[in-house]
């Protein structure tokens, strides 16, 4: 470095802030910060809408029963939804428990072995076509390879229709944090004598966590909702059903089954259903935050 | 206890860079030996083939022969063996961000599925002390991230890390150099005590540090190792013009 005397800085110059410049920099804080505050406001409202209005339309009509019957037949009042909470909290397990540590598994190939390589464009470009393929079209895939030759509906079809949906987010944010993963990170266990897979699982992949936990979670809120892969899957069921080789049944399906139906009572149970399922995901989705966000502060293994 | 390293006509590449050329040294076991040359020289490049962390990046490419004791570690042994026998500390601090400091320093046992828990606390206290660093964490070891100490703790911490896993070299890639003058104080008096029993390679643009510290000094220019030998030669009666250009900074 060259060491010049320091200068008197004629007036004018750029680096020494006029009084108006100070000012149109204050101005433009302010504009960006206010277009920020409104951008976040139009984000929440479809939310706080929708919350609002499945309240206003469901809330009357939840009760104890509603949690512990199952539906009731046609002309008779009363009746809940219980054993399709209970199907949608299996079908989603499943799903889970299939569908996250292929994602995961196929995130961390993508990012820390497959680099440039023939297989590893090949995975990237099939998960992002998975990921636009239309549900619909999934619960037909899942029925004429699973449902036909079983001959059955089942939960288990349902798992599979739903795992297979979740497996493109949970690949592709796995792959997209573990990049953002410092080199100087892997460098320091690989210089520990680390072998590479194993750093990539217990420092690559740990360091990422927050950011995959996101992306499950994602994954697992968006087919929370869907309907469509289950209808040939899982198909529904008006009954208890805990035989995960069964039709079970499933909230987004007795949603559709009660919206589309003609009695004014079906229909609350439905507004009931829908908004029984936005809280169920919210509060799943928060204890999962909850509990993961604890495991990492306290850098325990 | 350390062990010398031998290097015979070792080449380097950044794909098609060819960044290190012929290089032939050798390093005495338990002994400091030093490194300088102007930034881009090739050290980085020349103690990262020594641990085998060259070959990490898929464009760089090594050849000839680098012997650690009788073992040619190109040749008769992994990377991964080579790596934990051979200890690195680099030029910035990077320690493990979700793990406690105890997490930290005992990373590299505990990532070979270590476990036995009376020797992971005796580990830690040892390398902690080691490198200068126990009194200040020991309250805080499992209850602090390693992130969240001052960078020289932080480099410290990653010293007491590589010693932990028991190396036998260490190589120390300008340890210092993002350091206030206690910190570098601190390491230097470590590099004086460790050097009875490990062999150290240290880089460093620091002249003063270089003849504090080591018996002897490699200067590199333009991925050429242009002289080495004992530290007081270097300073006082370089035998090339190029090492004495440099030393007396006319250049670089
Ligand atoms: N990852 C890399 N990819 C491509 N070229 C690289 C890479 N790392 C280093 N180089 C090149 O290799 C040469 C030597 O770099 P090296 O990092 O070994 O220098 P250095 O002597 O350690 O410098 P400094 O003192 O600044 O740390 C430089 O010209 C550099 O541009
Ligand atoms: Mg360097």
């Amino acid at each position: 470095m060259s060491t010049q005397p320091i200068q008197a800085q004629p007036l004018g110059d750029p680096r020494k802030p006029s009084r108006a410049n100070i000012l149109r920099r204050y101005t433009a804080d302010r504009i960006v910060s206010g277009l920020a505050v409104l951008a976040t406001v139009i984000v929440l409202a479809p939310l706080a809408a929708i919350l609002f209005y499945l309240v206003y339309k469901g809330a009357s009509s939840l009760n104890l029963a509603f949690f512990t019957h199952v539906p009731a037949p046609v002309g008779e009042e009363g009746g809940g939804m219980a054993n399709a909470i209970v199907g949608s909290s299996l079908v989603l397990l499943l799903a889970s428990l299939m569908g996250i540590p292929v994602g995961i598994a196929a995130g961390v190939y993508l990012s820390e072995f497959g680099r440039g390589k023939f297989l590893g464009n090949a995975v990237r470009f099939t998960a992002d076509v998975l990921n636009g393929v239309p549900s619909i079209v999934m619960g037909i895939t899942i029925y004429s390879l699973v449902v036909k030759p079983q001959r059955h509906y089942s939960a288990l079809a349902g798992g599979i229709a739903l795992a297979i949906m979740m497996i493109p987010t949970v690949t592709r944010t796995t792959e997209e944090m573990l990049a953002t993963v410092p080199l100087a990170i892997r460098e320091a266990a690989l210089g520990l004598g680390v072998p590479k897979w194993r750093t990539a699982v217990s420092v690559s992949l740990r360091t990422a966590s927050p950011g995959i936990i996101t992306g499950c979670m994602l994954a697992f809120a968006r087919v929370a909702g869907e309907t469509a892969p289950l209808l040939f899957t899982a198909f529904g069921n008006q009954f208890w059903s805990f035989n995960l080789n069964e039709p079970i049944a499933a909230l987004p399906l007795q949603i559709f089954v009660y919206a589309i139906s003609p009695y004014d009572e079906w229909h609350r149970l439905a507004w009931a259903g829908a908004l029984v399922l936005i809280v169920l995901i919210m509060v799943s989705v928060t204890l999962v935050r909850v509990f993961a966000n604890r495991g990492v502060l306290k850098g325990g293994s | 206890m350390g062990v010398g390293i031998q290097v015979e006509d070792l080449n380097a590449w950044y794909g098609s860079t060819h960044t290190l050329q012929d290089i032939n040294l050798h390093i005495p076991a338990n002994h400091a030996t030093a490194l300088i040359g102007p930034s881009g020289c090739g050290k980085s490049t020349f103690v990262r083939c020594l641990n085998r962390m060259h070959e990490t990046n898929p464009i760089a490419r090594a050849t000839g022969v680098v012997k650690m004791g009788e073992i040619d570690i190109y040749r008769e042994a992994s990377p991964v063996e080579i790596r934990r026998r051979v200890g690195m500390v680099f030029q910035r601090p990077n320690p493990f961000p979700t793990m406690s400091i105890y997490d930290n320093v005992i990373s590299g046992l505990k990532l070979n599925g270590f476990r036995n828990r009376r020797i992971l606390d005796e580990t830690v206290e040892r390398s902690l002390k080691q490198a200068a660093l126990w009194e200040e964490v020991k309250d805080d070891l499992k209850k602090k991230s390693g992130a969240s100490l001052s960078g020289g703790q932080q480099q410290r911490m990653c010293i007491a890390r590589a010693l932990a896993v028991d190396p036998e070299v260490l190589l120390m890639d300008e340890p210092a150099s993002a350091l206030d003058p206690v910190s570098t104080s601190k390491i230097e008096d470590l590099i004086f005590q460790l050097k009875t029993q490990y062999t150290i390679v240290i880089v460093t643009h620091n002249m003063q540090q270089a003849a504090r510290v080591a018996e002897n000094t490699g200067f590199f220019l333009n991925g050429k190792l242009v002289e080495f030998d004992s530290t007081h030669k270097i300073f006082t009666n370089p035998r090339d013009k190029r090492t004495e250009d440099y030393i007396t900074g006319r250049f670089g």
